[in-house]
């Protein structure tokens, strides 16, 4: 199956990633022979084989539900790129009807 | 005084307690190692006030009897361990500037055990790379050279800064990660022990995380003995990372006997492969005819999914990664890239886009490709149910006898920028270590002795599921019988 330029920019917006069309064509053929690589899996007969998708044979435990942290707004904003008044700021997402 | 940066974990803590040396002093000489190794660019952060004020207050602590295990031992950081009040970059612009409030349960494992922490080393950008060529902060520099030719080599990868600082004697011991090889190959290239326990022994919370069902916080040190005290202090049920097993944590040096008389050692038959170096080949043999020589006894054994390791991994792994990196948003913390137009979408693909490098944005466009719609089925679940046929290989085998035998990595440390051309090609760096992450085991890499050119080469033992002593009994053999004395130039 090869990947086509139109699927790299779909794939590229769907990771939210911008990318020129320099750049899409670069990584088209790049993108495909791993692709191409990963494909030997189909000659696997995988029928009745479960998806293993974590090794860690671990039974989940419950824990009470109870708080045990919290209350550090202000180390949870330290980091931010922009805030105030205890929230974070990001661009307008709101747009005023005209 | 002896060369304290010569000293292994175990020597030095001897010499802590008879009171040869301070931990004051034992830290100084390894920040004075450090300023003399700058060039290799091990380090992304240097901490070396806090560490001299955390060496005062070890030796206060060892004068009044209260002592950790690993008390007073200057260690270094991989920059993927979340350390509350220094920065944490994951190699990466994206997370450049973060500072983490917390601290990462690892390294408050190793800090109540007595360490020190001397800085946060350089790796691959989040951890993806064999040759700690793809980190923002520049290329890590293999202490190593071949004979007669001053080309820079790479340190392996992942954890490049980890394995540089620990064989160019800037620590005593190190924190790797290991996703698909990123503590062994490292540990092979430069001559070091490193060990990549049971998924499960070492908690991630706190960790940055890359593939979260293949990656493995796991110690770098000098001897397998130092590796052992390392790991047992990172060791531990963690109620913070739900992947974390409530499972006793044993004295692990104590299981290094020498006693490995009668031991099944598995030899794979598929790790014999075509265009295999005659010196990984050799190595092997001499592996094999060693732990014989120490009354175990070598068993041919079949994985017959091997060749399909790597490609599962470039499905898995990249699908856990990008879902794990799409918190790198701009919002919350690390880089922000505000768009002309100043939406939030704009926002978004702006900080992505400048603050992800080549490589990750490489494998977040495939994994975000496997797991798209009409994708999901015949590549994410196809490697999972590979995945599991991988494992089912190994349990066949351990019926048959108790740890495998292999070499570390198909070819001893390239210079840097071979293999860059051709991503496959760096990939296939992790072709003998990447199985037993898929699989959760134990595995460790072991100096096998050095190549014609002078190079270090690893051997690794992968065990069985919680059966981390007998790999470390069966290393401590293997390092018994090389008995390597080697180290690089100028050290």
């Amino acid at each position: 199956m090869s990947l086509d330029k139109e699927t790299a920019r779909k794939v590229a917006r769907l990771s939210h990633l911008e990318m020129s069309e320099e750049e899409l064509e670069r990584r088209v053929p790049q993108l495909n022979t791993i692709m191409n690589w990963i494909e030997q899996l189909s000659e696997v007969d995988t029928d009745n084989v479960e998806p293993l998708a974590n090794v860690a044979n671990i039974e989940l435990q419950l824990r009470k539900d109870e708080i045990t942290d919290g209350g550090d707004a202000q180390k949870v904003l330290a980091n931010a790129p922009e805030e105030t008044q205890g929230f974070f700021v990001v661009p307008k997402i709101v747009e005023q009807e005209g | 005084m002896t060369n304290l940066t010569n000293l292994t974990i175990t020597e030095a803590l001897k010499g802590l307690e008879s009171k040869d040396f301070s931990a004051v002093e034992l830290t100084q000489a390894h920040i004075d190692a450090m300023g003399k190794a700058k060039g290799l660019n091990a380090f992304i952060t240097e901490t070396p006030e806090a560490a001299l004020e955390q060496a005062a207050t070890s030796d206060k602590r060892r004068a009044n009897g209260t002592a950790g295990a690993l008390e007073g031992i200057p260690i270094a950081m991989k920059d993927l361990f979340c350390t509350e009040g220094v920065q944490t970059t994951a190699g990466s612009h994206i997370l450049e500037g973060f500072v983490p409030p917390y601290e990462s349960t690892v390294s408050q494992k190793l800090k109540d055990a007595g360490t020190i922490s001397l800085g946060k080393t350089n790796l691959d950008e989040f951890a993806m790379g064999s040759s700690n060529t793809t980190s923002h902060f520049g290329n890590v520099i293999n202490p190593w050279k071949r004979q007669n030719d001053d080309a820079d080599l790479v340190p392996g990868g992942s954890s490049g800064g980890s394995s540089a600082a620990v064989a160019a004697r800037m620590a005593m011991g190190a924190t790797g990660t290991d996703t698909g090889g990123s503590i062994r190959q490292p540990a092979a290239f430069t001559g070091i022990v490193g060990m990549k326990p049971t998924y499960g022994r070492c908690s991630r919370w706190g960790v940055v995380a890359f593939a979260s069902s293949l990656d493995h916080p796991g110690p770098f040190a000098r001897t397998v003995k130092d590796c052992a005290l390392m790991l047992e202090a990172m060791s531990g049920h963690d109620p913070k990372d739900a992947t974390s097993a409530n499972i006793a944590v044993p004295n692990f040096a104590a299981a290094l006997t020498g006693d490995i008389k009668g031991m099944k050692i598995g030899i794979p038959k598929e790790f014999r492969m075509d265009g295999m170096p005659t010196e990984i080949e050799k190595l092997w043999e001499q592996g094999i005819s060693w732990l014989k020589d120490a009354g175990a006894e070598p068993v041919d054994i079949s994985l017959p999914h091997t060749q399909y390791a790597l490609p599962v991994y470039y499905v898995i792994a990249p699908a856990e990664a990008s879902s794990n990196l799409a918190r790198y948003d701009g919002v919350r913390y690390g880089l922000r890239v505000n768009g002309d137009g100043q939406t939030l979408e704009e926002m978004y693909f702006k900080t992505r886009s400048q603050g992800f490098g080549e490589e990750v944005k490489r494998r977040i466009m495939i994994g975000t490709y496997v797991l798209s719609a009409g994708y999901y089925d015949a590549y994410y679940r196809k490697a999972q149910r590979v995945r599991r046929l991988i494992l089912e290989d190994f349990e066949k085998a351990f019926e048959v006898c108790d740890t495998i035998l292999t070499p570390t990595a198909p070819s001893a440390a390239f210079a840097i920028g071979e293999n860059e051309d051709d991503p496959i090609k760096m990939y296939l760096n992790d072709i003998f270590t990447v199985t037993a992450n898929l699989a959760g085991l134990p595995a460790i890499s072991v100096p096998g002795g050095l190549d014609s050119q002078g190079l270090p080469l690893g051997l690794q033992i992968i065990g069985k599921a919680w059966d981390e002593e007998t790999v470390l009994r069966v290393g401590g053999v293997i390092e018994n019988a090389v008995d390597f004395k080697a180290v690089p130039k100028g050290i």
